[in-house]
């Protein structure tokens, strides 16, 4: 695609501003500064990416891995300030989750050793671990507080902080990890996964692209489990002190 | 209050802060062991906190409060609270039925409850035994408080800590937990500390009384005490109640 092609393109972003101010929706100053910043951002990631698959250097491959990670916790840590030390919780799940993924992929030669491969499959792996972890932080705080009373009857009982925080832990990954599983179900009868979409575009076989997919699937199936359950025993001893007692949260 | 029995939990000049607000102020006291204390006083005078601190749920920000003549901070938290129980006003249920409720404690220990244990405390709380399938969400306010009672009671704790429990209730039920805690100190000969908005309650149930004002304990001695306080304040607060 030439840039000239993709001038035309904006046609699609005219379309919803003039919407816009013909309904009154108010969405044009918001929607201008999408549009300028994906602009922005995603040519900057494409030269970047085009330098580092020229380079051929593990170092910018492993660059590119700490900043997307590095994104990734800045995202997420605001969800969960009110549990002690999120960040380093945030950053040691991320990087176990970027180890175990590409470990098996690389380990078992299911993709090559290439920036090409790894580079965008991290962003892909990070970034749904991102969005989990904020699903899983949202719910989990306000799980906390809705059953603070359950909490302090089983402590209250000579529970320990596992068994008291059992509950709101549990529920709190299964209900992050529901969108991931559900979402697997309809894949390929509502929509075809954008990935697979671009590798088609782009022309390559439409079995592989479709193998791919099924490997990022599998890929992000594992992602949502380890991450919710990793992030939830990371943090709910820090609501607790050595005395068993359930610690008021931080404040925002 | 004479002391003619032992302490069962001594406070020596406790504060406790939350939020930079003080809540408790100097609290140095004694509760006697085996015997019915009523906790009396306006709300927000501090009354569940003290409880909260006793339970181990909370710790003092200075001042030492003894279990028995051993400091709190001495015991584990596990064993503090299986020897101090508290029944909370909530009466907070957890999912399922009575049974499961009352051997909640067996299994936070990994243990099970034996079977005649529950069939004992149901009974004990006047209830009868076909109450133990029954799903505790359909239980009455006065049954959850008599089966969160119950609940605290399965491990025999030494001392009970009672936070008004009564106060929901209608008058048929409060005198049914009112003959309940006097069977349980004579039974059992359980330490109870009991919180209650009651005076008639603290004169006829408790032997001794603690009367709390503004996170401070304002008077205590024997309940007959609060006929005629000698504290400005508790003559004030007893004829407000007694209208």
């Amino acid at each position: 695609m030439s840039f000239l092609l993709l001038g035309l393109s904006l046609i699609f972003v005219l379309i919803p501003l003039i919407l816009s101010k013909t309904l009154n929706l108010g969405l044009e100053k918001d929607a201008f500064v999408a549009t300028i910043r994906a602009i922005i951002q995603l040519l900057a990631v494409g030269y970047i990416l085009q330098f580092v698959f020229d380079a051929e250097n593990f170092f910018y491959i492993f660059l590119m891995v700490i900043l997307i990670i590095g994104a990734a916790v800045q995202n997420a840590r605001k969800k969960g300030v009110s549990i002690r030390g999120i960040t380093w919780k945030l950053v040691v799940t991320f990087v176990f989750i970027e180890v175990l993924t590409q470990g098996i992929l690389l380990g078992l030669n299911i993709t090559p050793a290439t920036a090409q491969y790894i580079i965008p499959i991290s962003g892909m792996v990070i970034g749904n671990s991102m969005v989990l972890s904020i699903l899983f932080l949202n719910r989990f705080t306000s799980e906390i507080e809705t059953r603070e009373d359950e909490t302090e009857l089983i402590l209250s009982l000579g529970g320990t902080p596992k068994q008291a925080i059992h509950r709101p832990l549990i529920s709190s990954i299964q209900a992050s990890t529901i969108p991931t599983i559900e979402s697997q179900k309809t894949i390929g009868l509502v929509q075809l996964p954008g990935m697979m979409s671009g590798q088609i575009i782009a022309g390559a076989d439409p079995l592989q692209a479709v193998m791919f997919q099924l490997l990022i699937i599998f890929l992000l199936l594992t992602t949502a489990v380890v991450t919710s359950a990793m992030l939830g025993f990371l943090s709910y001893p820090t609501l607790f002190n050595e005395r068993m007692q359930l610690l008021k949260p931080e404040k925002k | 209050m004479t002391k003619d029995t032992q302490a069962a939990i001594q406070f020596s000049h406790v504060d406790y802060q939350s939020d930079g607000t003080e809540i408790l102020h100097n609290i140095t006291g004694w509760f006697p062991k085996k015997r019915i204390t009523t906790l009396v006083g306006p709300s927000g005078a501090g009354k569940t906190t003290l409880f909260r601190l006793c339970n181990g749920l909370i710790s003092p920000d200075s001042g030492e409060i003894y279990i028995d003549d051993k400091k709190i901070s001495s015991y584990e938290p596990v064993e503090l609270r299986r020897k101090v129980g508290i029944a909370l006003q909530s009466a907070k249920m957890v999912p399922g039925t009575v049974r499961k409720n009352l051997a909640l404690s067996f299994e936070l220990q990994g243990k099970e409850m034996p079977i005649d244990t529950a069939e004992e405390m149901i009974r004990l709380v006047g209830l009868d035994e076909s109450f133990l399938d029954r799903n505790a969400k359909d239980l009455s306010g006065g049954q959850r408080q008599k089966v969160s009672i119950a609940r605290t009671l399965v491990m025999k704790p030494e001392i009970l800590l009672l936070d008004e429990i009564t106060s929901s209730l209608d008058r048929v039920s409060q005198q049914e937990i009112e003959e309940l805690i006097v069977k349980i100190n004579e039974t059992y000969g359980t330490t109870i500390m009991w919180i209650t908005h009651n005076l008639r309650q603290a004169l006829s149930i408790g032997e001794y009384t603690w009367v709390m004002m503004d996170g401070e304990l304002v008077e205590t001695g024997e309940s007959s005490l609060l006929k005629e306080p000698q504290n400005a304040r508790v003559q004030t607060f007893v004829k407000g109640e007694s209208e």
